[in-house]
């Protein structure tokens, strides 16, 4: 994916900044960008701190002042996360779920996505209209039928039960139809139809090329919000087979009484993502942006 | 992926000649789409395929969600209607409003009700107002734009269940960070655990930190959208750089600030990760004195601490029932303002 790919459709928008940038756009003076660092400190502190009493020891972590500066420590307890606390387990496991729930949503979004955006059908309208009002229904209103059926199925504790209910989303449907509607052009289509293409054909070959750039920026989002997800997994497996949240949920409540091996786990489960930030940063920044902008 | 006319006209020879001249008619553009009233099985299947197909790329998203949100959704209701215990699951019995009686009846219920809205607005009031901010400096022209951009954003890395970890460490009120620089600047600790603005606002920083960098960055990207010529006027009428935040960009940013709102709001009902993990070993009860316990927790806590998944059911039905009348509240104050302001 490249740069190019990712701004492509959003011309004119880009033009307007330029002229805005040019003439009237002001320039940041000393004291925004002293409330920037500050805002930038508080942001960033946190998770700084988490390595740093990851590198301590638990006394230490109970004598006041609080350690400001990193300890010798942070590879044993990284082990002890890892082996004792079932990190490693977890990790492997969301890296299974999220990629899992990430490939559907995407899949399964640009396709309907397209049909929204391109496509004629009866009720279409309404069946838009139902997928952007299910954004509004929390997680909670599933969970206590979902945890019967599981269990019904002998599915509690692995790893279907949270991947299938997740595999879908109707944020991701809504994103890529407002992307697609103005990134695909009809005439493409039309084009490949006219050449006789069935639908399948010009899904592969005139909406998945079109769609790319979004698809990318939908997948990372959809891994992030998969990797954090937290009521249905903490529900459904427990510490045998956990993900990275239900384990940081076992740490949290007392499974291993230690202050630095819990920051080290923190730490453990959120250093993929953070990874995927320094790696993917500027289009998972624009993604939300352009999500914002159209929804 | 090879779509079915294509597979099955590579099986008969006959059908090589027609398939060789779309593949030339696809270069040159021209119209060789089957025609109408072409009774042949090919131009059946084309018609099937384009009248089909809009339905099949749905079907994915309204199968899956269908069957694991909007079925367990109507299930739910039908159980907070029953006497279902985790430890019998099999004997479901008639409850009629039991379920609804034994809650409203409740302590904790209003208790846990009252806590989510304290949170809540405790949480997206001070969040909104600094991500409003944020984005106003963003919107500058700055050196390494996309740097600070990303910054701000890392927090939303961070699981809930991770920031609260950490920030039950920070918020410890013997040896944690918050009440050392309190001490620092001369303020008395303050008992982040048993206290009950204390708590709260603890359990609430977790949100505001989690959140506000992703909320800037959609008033950012609103921001960016409001046309040049509007400050350039208001500038010409002689309007300072706040004057021209207060009534152009603000009235601007309305839907966007609207939108925002109501995410955040439908996020803090659900509340739950947060208070869940900031009681440590005292689990699902929300603090000692339930002095933390938002709805979402207080379902938990019925439903699989104690056991008694009907009344959970109950819970998240009124969970729902009060997200749809703050909608309607938010749908009304949003046209109450857009009539104000002509």
């Amino acid at each position: 994916m490249t740069t190019t790919d990712v701004t492509l459709p959003r011309g004119p928008q880009r033009q307007r900044r330029r002229v805005m940038g040019a003439g009237k756009q002001l320039h940041a003076g000393p004291v925004t960008y002293t409330a920037l660092v500050l805002f930038a400190l508080v942001s960033l502190a946190p998770l700084v701190w988490t390595a740093v009493a990851a590198s301590r020891t638990n006394t230490r972590l109970a004598q006041t002042p609080p350690p400001l500066w990193f300890g010798g420590n942070l590879f044993k307890n990284l082990g002890t996360a890892w082996d004792q606390a079932g990190m490693g387990t977890a990790m492997l496991n969301s890296i299974v779920v999220a990629s899992t729930i990430t490939a559907g949503t995407v899949l399964f979004s640009t396709l309907a996505g397209f049909a929204f955006a391109k496509l004629r059908f009866r009720f279409s309208s309404l069946l838009l209209l139902l997928t952007i009002g299910t954004m509004m229904v929390p997680p909670q209103l599933a969970v206590v039928p979902l945890y019967l059926w599981m269990t019904d199925l002998g599915w509690a504790n692995h790893l279907q039960t949270v991947i299938l209910p997740t595999l879908v989303s109707a944020f991701g449907t809504f994103f890529m139809r407002q992307y697609l509607v103005q990134a695909l052009p009809t005439e493409l289509i039309e084009a490949a139809r006219m050449d006789g293409a069935s639908s399948l054909r010009v899904v592969w070959h005139v909406v998945f090329p079109a769609a790319r750039p979004a698809m990318a920026v939908l997948g990372l989002l959809t891994f992030v919000m998969a990797w954090n997800d937290f009521l249905w997994p903490i529900i459904a497996l427990n510490s045998q087979n956990p993900t990275v949240q239900v384990a940081l949920n076992e740490l949290g409540t007392g499974y291993i009484p230690d202050d630095s091996v819990i920051m080290a786990g923190a730490l453990l489960g959120t250093l993929p993502l953070l990874v995927a930030f320094l790696l993917f940063g500027k289009q998972i920044v624009g993604g939300i942006m352009q999500g914002a902008v159209k929804g | 992926m090879s779509s079915p006319t294509a597979s099955t006209a590579s099986t008969t020879s006959d059908e090589a000649p027609t398939r060789r001249a779309s593949r030339t008619s696809r270069t040159s553009r021209a119209p060789r789409a089957p025609r109408r009233g072409d009774g042949s099985w090919r131009s059946r299947l084309y018609r099937w395929d384009t009248k089909a197909s809009p339905y099949a790329f749905i079907a994915p998203f309204f199968l899956i969600f269908g069957a694991f949100s909007l079925v367990p959704l109507l299930y739910t209701a039908w159980y907070s209607l029953h006497h279902v215990q985790l430890s019998s699951l099999s004997t479901q019995t008639w409850a009629g409003l039991d379920n609804y009686r034994n809650l409203f009846s409740s302590d904790f219920f209003w208790n846990a009700l009252k806590n989510t809205f304290t949170i809540g607005v405790l949480s997206t009031v001070p969040q909104l107002a600094a991500a409003l901010w944020l984005a106003h400096m963003l919107n500058y022209r700055l050196r390494g734009s996309t740097i600070w951009r990303v910054v701000m954003l890392t927090p939303y890395a961070t699981s809930a269940a991770a920031a609260t970890l950490v920030f039950v460490l920070l918020f410890s009120p013997d040896t944690g960070m918050a009440n050392w620089l309190l001490h620092q600047v001369g303020i008395g600790a303050v008992n982040w655990r048993e206290s009950n603005w204390g708590s709260q606002l603890a359990v609430s920083s977790i949100v505001i930190w989690r959140w506000t960098g992703y909320n800037a960055l959609i008033y950012l990207a609103a921001m960016q959208a409001v046309p040049a010529d509007l400050y350039e006027s208001a500038a010409l009428d002689g309007a300072g750089r706040w004057q021209q935040f207060r009534h152009v960009t603000i009235p601007m940013l309305r839907p966007t600030i609207l939108f925002t709102v109501i995410v955040s709001t439908i996020g803090a009902t659900q509340l739950f990760a947060e208070p869940l993990l900031f009681g440590g070993v005292s689990g699902a009860k929300g603090g000692s004195e339930h002095q933390y316990q938002t709805l979402g927790l207080y379902m938990y806590d019925q439903g699989w601490t104690i056991g008694n998944l009907g009344k959970a059911s109950a819970i998240a039905w009124s969970m729902f029932l009060i997200l749809l009348v703050i909608a309607a509240i938010n749908l009304l104050v949003s046209r109450w303002l857009r009539k104000s302001s002509q």
